[in-house]
């Protein structure tokens, strides 16, 4: 079987790679490099000695402890984002060979198994870089405030249990809940554009993640009671009518979160919604 | 005159638990966190949370058995008052988590569903899948969502705490706000606070590679203790058995791999090349089972941990001469381990690559969590005990009345105060409940319960204790600015440290490499074995870093998002600490919890049934003191998980379940 380094290498392919891959050898990590907003970016790249089960961010610290291109000029650490390394807080999402995916779990033999190996990271780009390969991601957040993904409680005093669920139930809530807002289906859908003016966030395309938590919360026995809030917000500009249905995002999500049934949940409940505020008025 | 305002530092469980129940009371938060506060280091629990519940309750269990277990677990190092506090209203927390949404798994019966866990006979933990932190996190960040958008609570994310601001000296020193700078733009500016909460987490990186978060570097907590906040109990650091070691982090691995049957084992012959399925059978040293022929691989943790240390720094026999050993299932049907262990399993694979059905998994025992953490303080509840209880049996009434009010004072403005009025410590970063050691799955109670509870504490303070007669927002703006003008200079001291004209590859002054020097230095002399010679030389070593610290040269001068800005200022924090803990483990002549010396094997009530409290002195020196423990609820026993052969069939056998 030929190496796989595109971006579309499957599971099985990269499970290959990591059969062949050599011991003691060095792998080449291509950087876009960018000092700032506004600032030209630049290439930069990064001999770096492999160890066993090396993932991306052990070497960006290797860069950041020997901050020296191939070409022997002196450079600066690369900026990135990160957090847990066990890739459940989302944060060090990046484009690895131009697919986003999480850099903690991005494993160098699956990608780079023989000596001299290209590795390519590269910033996303939905969102605005701060620098090097940290982006800006308030809006993914600021969507979420868009759809009141939240359960409107009466208070943090002891009031007694919540509503009882199936097991079921908890299932595909838990499912949907395991979203780490990370990005990565906004960066693959052709809908969701970079959006640097926060004035026009509230009108822009939401995304798939934030039309799953709100179909998340409408299915929680006490979030539903702002379920109208919701859909109304929905109906609006850059909601759910906008998705194209090209079901990039589901194929991307290192979640499993099921988007695609999530945006058509959704979108029956928007034209229900419709419907009545139709016939009543209101 | 504006309304006070409180700041909390840290957006983890602990911080937003407080952000959410003080914007209730009606008081504004200002909350701010390195990351957004949505991937805090809480996200990262697996296991779950402990509450007593109804089941466990019928078949004889009560909060007071929590709480007993809790302080044995602990090795009676903590105060008991806030611990029986905390087990009372842990059900209280459960179902307020319930009604928020959190996914807890469910029974047939739409019941939450319970499992087993280390410390107890009884299902007392409750989880949502295996992400449970993330799912207490996610529903705690939604509620803090809720209030941000009424108003109450505003987010600085991306905002690193740099220094307390305080007035007054000693008794009435009092905390009026922070000093903080934005990771982006580099500004540094001092914001006024009623009150300030500090939520800062855990500081596994000092010992480099741990299971924590990138960002749990202890810097916080350090900053505050070099401005006169005491640090207790530091020596005490848990350590997880297996832990896969990673080239960035160290990950858990469930110690159900071992209840299922894994085997411990290392080449025979040190520094054997082979593949591990190359080395036959009789040239395999399963040191565990042959040392502990009644236990075998099951041997508690903290003994695991230890003979693991033991075989691979002391007698150099890790695997490829590395701090590793097999933990292998290899030899079992991988149709069984899919069905039983398949989700623990992937975790292994994706991030080694291996796959542990056929490939002997490698671990070594992590850094996981901290019990020691800034000193705070409380006041006890209205529970007078007339005599000393000794052990709880099951189905015995509790001899403590498990009413909420009885352990702390509910509202009492010094609850989790620390020893400056107006900074309270919340969360990991407070020392207060889980002594020498904490039972899996009870940090992520503390730090809610901390939130909800010490929280009405913060409110109540702002509103009628100091803040209230002389209010933050009248102080001189000069009390301020000299903070901000001390983090500028030092920021630019490190900044003009010589950028450029040195090989940034050079060891001896890049930050980095001291950090790194620093994490191998600690796990080596002060996690699972220590003896005070060891720990002597750890704190020369110390001072080497520290000689060397002072000389510290950034690879980057940017003024624009300089992460190793940053990280490099929080390494000079990180030694700092570093030496509380080394030094308290030093003065600490027994063995406790986590706590173990060699030179030292027993525990020592007489001496040490006391909290190590660590004091800065302004020449980076520390000096440690030992104030007795209050611990009038329960009598102190001799904490003996399967060490004598008579409680060996009446205590639940800890690795036979799901710990983390
Ligand atoms: C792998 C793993 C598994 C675990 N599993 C369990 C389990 O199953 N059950 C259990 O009970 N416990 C478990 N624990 C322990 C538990 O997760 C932690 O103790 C707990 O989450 C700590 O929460 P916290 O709110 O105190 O701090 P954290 O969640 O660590 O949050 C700290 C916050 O402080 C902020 N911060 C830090 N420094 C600064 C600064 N200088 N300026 C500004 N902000 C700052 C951070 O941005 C963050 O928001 C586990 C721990 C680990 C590592
Ligand atoms: S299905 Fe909709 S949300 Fe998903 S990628 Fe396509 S357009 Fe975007
Ligand atoms: S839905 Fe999936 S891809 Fe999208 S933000 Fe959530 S976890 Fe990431
Ligand atoms: S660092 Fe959290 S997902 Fe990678």
């Amino acid at each position: 079987m030929a190496i796989a380094y595109a971006h579309e290498s499957t599971a099985d392919q990269r499970r290959a790679n990591r059969t062949r891959a050599v011991e003691g050898r060095t792998v080449l990590c291509r950087v876009r490099r960018c000092d700032g907003p506004g600032k030209a970016g630049r290439w930069e790249s990064f001999k770096v000695p492999v160890e066993p089960g090396m993932n991306v961010i052990a070497c960006l610290k290797h860069i950041a402890q020997n901050p020296v291109t191939v070409d022997g000029n002196t450079t600066t650490p690369v900026v990135y984002d990160a957090g847990c390394l066990e890739e459940v807080c989302g944060a060090c999402t990046m484009l690895i060979n131009g697919m986003a995916r999480q850099s903690c779990s991005c494993l160098i033999d699956e990608y780079a198994p023989l000596e001299g190996d290209t590795i390519t990271l590269e910033p996303m780009t939905k969102f605005p870089v701060i620098r090097d390969l940290w982006v800006d991601r308030a809006r993914l957040f600021q969507s979420l405030t868009r759809v009141k993904a939240w359960v409107p409680i009466d208070g943090t005093y002891a009031l007694g249990a919540g509503p009882k669920e199936s097991p079921e139930v908890q299932q595909d809530r838990y499912d949907m809940s395991e979203c780490m807002s990370c990005g990565c289906c906004l960066e693959a859908c052709p809908q969701f554009t970079i959006e640097p003016d926060e004035a026009s966030w509230d009108t822009s395309f939401i995304g798939a993640h934030a039309i799953s938590q709100a179909r998340l919360f409408n299915g929680h026995a006490t979030g539903k009671e702002l379920k109208n809030d919701r859909l109304d917000e929905l109906m609006n500009p850059g909601g759910v009518s906008e998705c194209g249905n090209a079901q990039n995002c589901v194929k991307v999500c290192p979640k499993g979160v099921p988007l695609t049934e999530s945006i058509a949940t959704i979108g029956r409940q928007v034209t229900i919604r419709s419907f009545t505020r139709f016939f009543s008025g209101k | 005159m504006s309304q006070e305002r409180v700041i909390i530092v840290g957006g983890g469980l602990a911080g937003l638990a407080a952000a959410v129940r003080i914007a209730e009371d009606g008081v504004p938060v200002d909350l701010f966190s390195m990351v957004p506060v949505k991937r805090s280091h809480s996200v990262c629990a697996q296991g779950g949370i402990n509450a007593c519940n109804e089941v466990a309750r019928q078949q004889g269990y009560s909060e007071y058995q929590h709480f007993d277990e809790t302080l044995y677990g602990g090795d009676y190092l903590a105060d008991q008052n806030p611990v029986l506090e905390m087990t009372n209203w842990a059900p209280k927390i459960i179902d307020l988590l319930d009604r928020m949404g959190v996914p807890f798994n469910r029974t047939p019966e739409q019941n939450r569903d319970l499992r087993l866990f280390g410390g107890s006979l009884f299902k007392r933990t409750h989880f949502a899948g295996a992400t449970t932190g993330q799912q207490l996190l996610y529903a705690l960040d939604e509620q803090t969502r809720r209030f941000e958008a009424e108003g109450r609570i505003t987010k600085h994310e991306f905002w690193e705490f740099l220094w307390p601001v305080t007035v007054g000296e000693g008794e009435d020193k009092r905390c009026v706000g922070i000093t903080a700078q934005d990771m982006r733009t580099m500004q540094i500016r001092s914001f006024r606070g009623g009150a300030v909460v500090m939520a800062t987490g855990g500081c596994g990186l000092i010992f480099g590679k741990s299971t924590n978060s990138v960002i749990c570097t202890g810097g916080a907590a350090s900053r505050c203790y070099q401005d006169g906040a005491w640090y207790a109990n530091g020596e005490m650091i848990q350590v997880h058995p297996t832990a896969i070691p990673g080239a960035d982090k160290l990950r858990l691995m469930s110690e159900s791999a071992r209840g299922e049957g894994g085997r411990v084992w290392v080449p025979r012959k040190k520094g054997d090349t082979r593949k591990a399925t190359d080395i036959p059978e009789p040239e395999r040293l399963y040191f565990l089972e042959e040392k502990y022929p009644d236990y075998g691989n099951l041997v508690p943790r903290d003994i695991a941990s230890r003979e693991i240390f033991d075989i691979c720094v002391n007698q150099g026999m890790g695997v490829s001469g590395q701090n590793q050993v097999y933990l292998d299932l290899s030899h079992m049907d991988p149709d069984y381990l899919t069905r039983k262990l398949g989700g623990i399993l992937e975790i292994y694979e994706k991030f080694v690559g291996d796959d542990p059905r056929h490939t002997p998994m490698r671990i070594f025992p992590g850094v996981h969590y901290s019990m020691g953490g800034m000193w705070t303080t409380y006041t006890p509840g209205s529970y007078e005990p007339r005599a000393r209880h000794g052990v709880h049996n099951p189905g015995d009434a509790a001899p403590v009345d498990t009413e909420v009010g009885r352990g702390m004072e509910l509202g009492a403005h010094n609850n989790m105060m620390t020893n400056i009025s107006g900074l309270y410590a919340f969360g990991e970063v407070n020392f207060a409940f889980h002594g020498a050691t904490r039972l899996g799955a009870n940090a992520l109670l503390s730090c809610i319960f901390d939130g909800l509870f010490s929280g009405v504490s913060v409110a109540n303070y702002v509103r009628d204790g100091a803040p209230k007669s002389d209010p933050t927002s009248e102080l001189d703006q000069g009390v301020f600015d000299r903070v901000t003008a001390q983090e500028q200079s030092k920021m630019e001291r490190l900044l003009a440290s010589g950028v450029g004209d040195s090989d940034p590859t050079d060891p001896t002054h890049n930050p980095y490499a001291i950090g790194h020097e620093l994490g191998v230095e600690m796990t080596a002399a002060s996690t699972v074995v220590k003896t005070g010679p060891r720990l002597e030389q750890c704190l020369t070593k110390l001072d080497e870093l520290t000689e060397r610290y002072q000389g510290v040269r950034l690879s980057d001068g940017s003024m624009w998002t300089n992460q190793t800005l940053s990280y490099a200022r929080a390494v000079g924090d990180m030694l700092i600490l570093a030496r509380v803990i080394a030094q308290g483990g030093l003065l600490r002549k027994e063995s406790r919890g986590s706590h173990y010396r060699t030179d030292y094997p027993d525990r020592d009530d007489p001496n040490f049934m006391k909290t190590t409290i660590g004091r800065f002195n302004p020449d980076g020196t520390c000096s440690i003191e030992f104030k007795p423990v209050r611990a009038d609820l329960v009598e102190a026993r001799a904490r003996t998980y399967g060490g004598s052969s008579k409680s060996k069939k009446s205590e639940p056998r800890q690795e036979t379940v799901a710990t983390s």
